[in-house]
């Protein structure tokens, strides 16, 4: 088999083997899988609220994702989408919450979208700058970071945004609003999927194009690749650190405008959910590809919504463990893959 | 006197590469054969499978009279099999006897090691073999050569009876080389059949008793090592006659281009690697850095490309036509028409997972000419591409698709030759290694075209740990012991003394140790 089928078999391979073991537990649990996939099937794709829920998770799990792709082409894990995706949500509410009503949509969604970005990109950056200077291992620092983000918004929150008596910010001003597919264009009955969702397409196809036909992508993945190397050739491995970290970040703070502008238009208390470590896996499953992490979104996306579906029957932990273990044996096949083609 | 290792009809299959196919081998009890053969004519692979680290696809195999079917190489090792890798296996933080009963301790998990009975036990092979080393010392505080034979000492204390040596000279000097050759002549003397896979025909003459020859997988010849001669090996290796000697053609020197002057280097830790290194190098001559590798080289060419690393004290001047190398980033230092191929390609020069085409443009993406957009241009790249694998012989069936980690060693080293030798305004080539991993036929081009590059007028600094390289090469050689030049040969000298170049590797020899 060519390397190319391979790659391309071995996730669809590791999903179907991962319904087939969740099909098994599911029976184990005393259901029937087929009913229970039947229900999880028409609450997502079979109406079109459903879907937009969908859409809508998987518009955050793309960006998320990409946070944790685009370090990994330099070889750096970011663990730290999380934090990320908080800083992010914060500054695009609070930034929101005080721009004055005077302000027109066609400059308070850039203005709020671009401090999300930035809080996002300025977090991931701490971690880079820690690397590249200190040589402090990414994986430690961004845990580590997204506990203190956890701590400052939650303070930030509790003493000095939050509405009285409630746990969020008072609401962003209605100009920086990302509006609803279903007010635009009438799709996705009242779900929360926005506009938000086009962003984060073209973020995706952005970065595939930057990443495999630019000479930045190049360089950059050069570095990852074989960093002593890329020393020879004369590209700056620091600085792709740096850069791939930054706009790492930015894609999560993008990540977390969808859920501030798009949805809840103001920040609450653990409004993220984890989603950026669920990123973590969309990218793994992906390869850190940007245009396979589309789909791979997609497929957690539905999982997540498809969870909460049929929670009346099957508890929704069911569908975390779907997730973790199409993640494993992704990693497996692609070893195994890996040995069967050197044999 | 039996037979040792019998080989019938082996063959092994990677993927729908055949490695080694129906290969039938007697190696006698109590000699020593060689196997030689060029990078990827599976040598490797066949004494993997003797050593139980890799299953035949087919064949059978019968060690001492007996078929055996090796699992891994623990069985093998039962059945008195030692392999000493070209690597070595030898934890740096251990002591020597410590390293030697390593897996073989002969007491129980949570007992206290037997040190002083092995040491002795060692001490007695030491002897016996000629093999001298501190028992009490440390693996990391001894030199090559010593864990040389603390790996042949390893072998002795498993009662190994046949030994398989992967290219065991490959790290020495031409003095420790001569001493295991004398140790591998007392070993076969007591009764040891030894293995010994090698590309250096000098060696399979100097010491085999039997000599096989390896060719794409398959044995093409073996023979009464008295009987083979160097031509003869080298046709049967390669499949044609080739020219072992590259034919160099006066030099016409010119102006200065690279000019060291008392060039020291410090490391952070305040070891001293370079020490006082003068030479010059004038257009159109190579210059040839004859030298263990160890003594200074891999720093004179960090500071040259600007990769020293943080923390090191540079003295003195290296100027490139009258501007200072020292303290320039790579890319600046390219940009100024300097080229270097460094010694570890795989690690340094190129990117294994990318393209043969990508990696034409490794290092030189910034020039402008091969620019589109924020892009590549396709176009300028297929034609540079294409013009490169007819010019050099690159041998490869999709160079736009294809990453360059699949091709062979001479193949990848065309690569980076043709990349680096036609950077426009090149002026200055610095060399490492140019040969390294290399097959024969590729040595070929490879020295004719750095032969065609010096005639142009190009100033070459050669370093290289194979002294028949810089003998055939070098217009001036200089001897580097210590991190700095001990004696250099005039072009003269050079000249006159590549007639004989046994004698003149001997007198080298003594420069560089």
């Amino acid at each position: 088999m060519s390397r190319k089928s391979v790659r391309f078999l071995i996730p669809i391979i590791s999903i179907l083997a991962a319904f087939a073991v969740s099909a098994l537990i599911i029976f184990m649990a005393g259901r029937d899988p087929v009913m229970i996939f039947q229900k999880m099937f028409r609450g997502t794709f079979g109406s079109s609220y459903g879907a937009g829920q969908v859409v809508f998770r998987m518009t955050t799990l793309v960006l998320a994702a990409l946070a944790v792709a685009i370090p990994f082409k330099v070889r750096l894990f970011n663990i730290g989408a999380e934090g990320q995706l908080q800083m992010g949500a914060f500054a695009a509410a609070i930034t929101g919450a005080m721009l004055p009503a005077c302000v027109p949509s066609s400059a308070a969604i850039p203005l709020c979208i671009i401090s999300a970005m930035m809080a996002g990109a300025c977090w991931a950056l701490v971690a880079g700058v820690l690397k590249v200077r200190f040589g402090v291992n990414e994986v430690i620092a961004t845990i580590m970071l997204n506990f203190i983000a956890q701590g400052i918004t939650g303070y930030l929150l509790t003493y000095h945004f939050a509405l009285p008596s409630t746990v969020h910010t008072a609401p962003i001003t209605a100009a920086a609003v990302i509006p609803a597919f279903d007010t635009v264009t009438g799709w996705f009955a009242n779900s929360p999927a926005n506009l938000s969702t086009l962003l984060a397409v073209g973020v995706a196809l952005f970065f595939q194009v930057i990443l495999f036909q630019s000479r930045f992508g190049y360089e950059m993945r050069a570095a990852g690749l074989q960093p002593e190397a890329a020393r020879y050739g004369g590209i700056n491995a620091g600085m792709h650190t740096l850069t791939a970290m930054g706009i790492g970040g930015a894609a999560a703070g993008l990540g977390a405008a969808n859920i501030v502008l798009g949805y809840k238009h103001y920040y609450e208390a653990g409004m993220t959910g984890g989603v950026g470590f669920a990123g973590i896996a969309v990218a793994l499953l992906a390869g850190a590809h940007p245009l396979w992490i589309l789909l791979s979104a997609l497929f957690f996306g539905v999982l997540e919504y498809g969870g909460l579906t049929v929670n009346a029957y099957i508890p929704k932990d069911i569908f975390m463990i779907i997730e973790a273990i199409t993640i494993i044996l992704v990693i497996t096949f692609s070893a195994l893959g890996r040995r069967l083609q050197q044999q | 006197m039996g037979v040792a290792v019998r080989l019938s009809d082996i063959s092994k299959k990677f993927g729908s590469f055949w490695a080694n196919s129906n290969i039938s081998l007697a190696v006698e009890e109590g000699t020593i054969h060689a196997l030689v053969g060029e990078n990827g004519a599976g040598k490797s692979t066949l004494t993997k499978i003797i050593y139980g680290m890799h299953q035949p696809t087919s064949g059978e195999m019968a060690i001492n009279g007996k078929t055996v079917r090796f699992t891994s190489p623990r069985e093998a090792i039962k059945a008195g099999i030692g392999m000493v890798h070209q690597h070595f296996m030898l934890v740096p933080e251990l002591s020597v006897t410590e390293n030697i009963i390593l897996g073989n301790e002969q007491c129980g998990l949570f007992w206290p090691l037997p040190i002083k009975k092995s040491s002795a036990l060692i001490l007695k092979d030491a002897y016996t073999y000629g093999l001298a080393v501190d028992p009490q010392a440390l693996v990391a505080s001894i030199s090559i050569g010593e864990q040389q034979r603390v790996e042949i000492l390893k072998l002795l204390f498993r009662h190994a009876s046949i030994m398989i040596f992967d290219e065991p000279t490959a790290v020495l000097t031409p003095a420790e080389t001569d001493r295991l050759f004398a140790t591998l002549r007392s070993l076969r003397d007591k009764g040891k059949t030894i293995i010994l896979i090698t590309h250096k025909l000098d060696e399979v003459l100097a010491v085999a008793d039997t000599v096989s020859v390896m060719r794409k997988g398959a044995i093409v010849g073996t023979m009464p090592a008295f009987s083979a001669t160097k031509p003869e090996l080298a046709r049967l290796m390669v499949g044609r006659s080739i020219l072992l000697r590259v034919t160099n053609p006066p030099p016409s020197p010119g102006e200065i281009i690279l000019s060291i002057n008392r060039l020291g280097f410090c490391r952070a830790n305040s070891e001293e690697r370079v020490h006082n290194l003068s030479l010059n190098i004038r257009a159109g001559e190579i210059y040839g850095i004859a030298g263990v590798e160890g003594n200074g080289q891999s720093e004179l060419l960090q500071v040259l490309w600007g990769l020293a690393p943080a923390g090191t004290v540079i003295s003195g001047e290296a100027m490139f036509k009258g501007r200072s190398l020292i303290g320039k980033k790579p890319a600046d230092i390219a940009f100024m028409g300097v080229s270097y191929i460094p010694e570890d390609r795989l690690h340094h020069a190129v990117i294994a997972d990318y393209t043969v085409s990508e990696n034409l443009l490794f290092g030189r993406h910034r020039e402008h000419s091969f620019h589109k957009g924020i892009g590549f241009n396709t176009h300028a790249l297929t034609r540079y591409t294409k013009a490169m694998i007819s010019d050099y012989a690159i041998k490869c069936s999709s160079p736009a698709h294809q990453p360059l980690g699949t091709l062979s060693g001479g193949n990848q080293q065309k690569v980076v030759l043709a990349r680096e030798l036609n950077r426009p305004a090149i002026s200055l080539l610095i060399l490492a290694q140019p040969t390294r991993g290399v097959d024969i036929g590729a040595i070929e081009t490879i020295h004719n075209k750095i032969i065609e590059a010096r005639t142009s007028g190009v100033a070459i600094l050669l370093v290289s740990s194979e002294l028949e390289e810089i003998i055939a090469l070098s217009t001036r050689i200089g001897c580097i012991y210590k991190g700095s030049i001990r004696h250099e040969f005039t072009p003269e000298e050079v000249v006159l003394k590549r007639e004989a170049p046994q004698e003149f590797q001997k007198e080298i020899g003594l420069y560089i140790t």
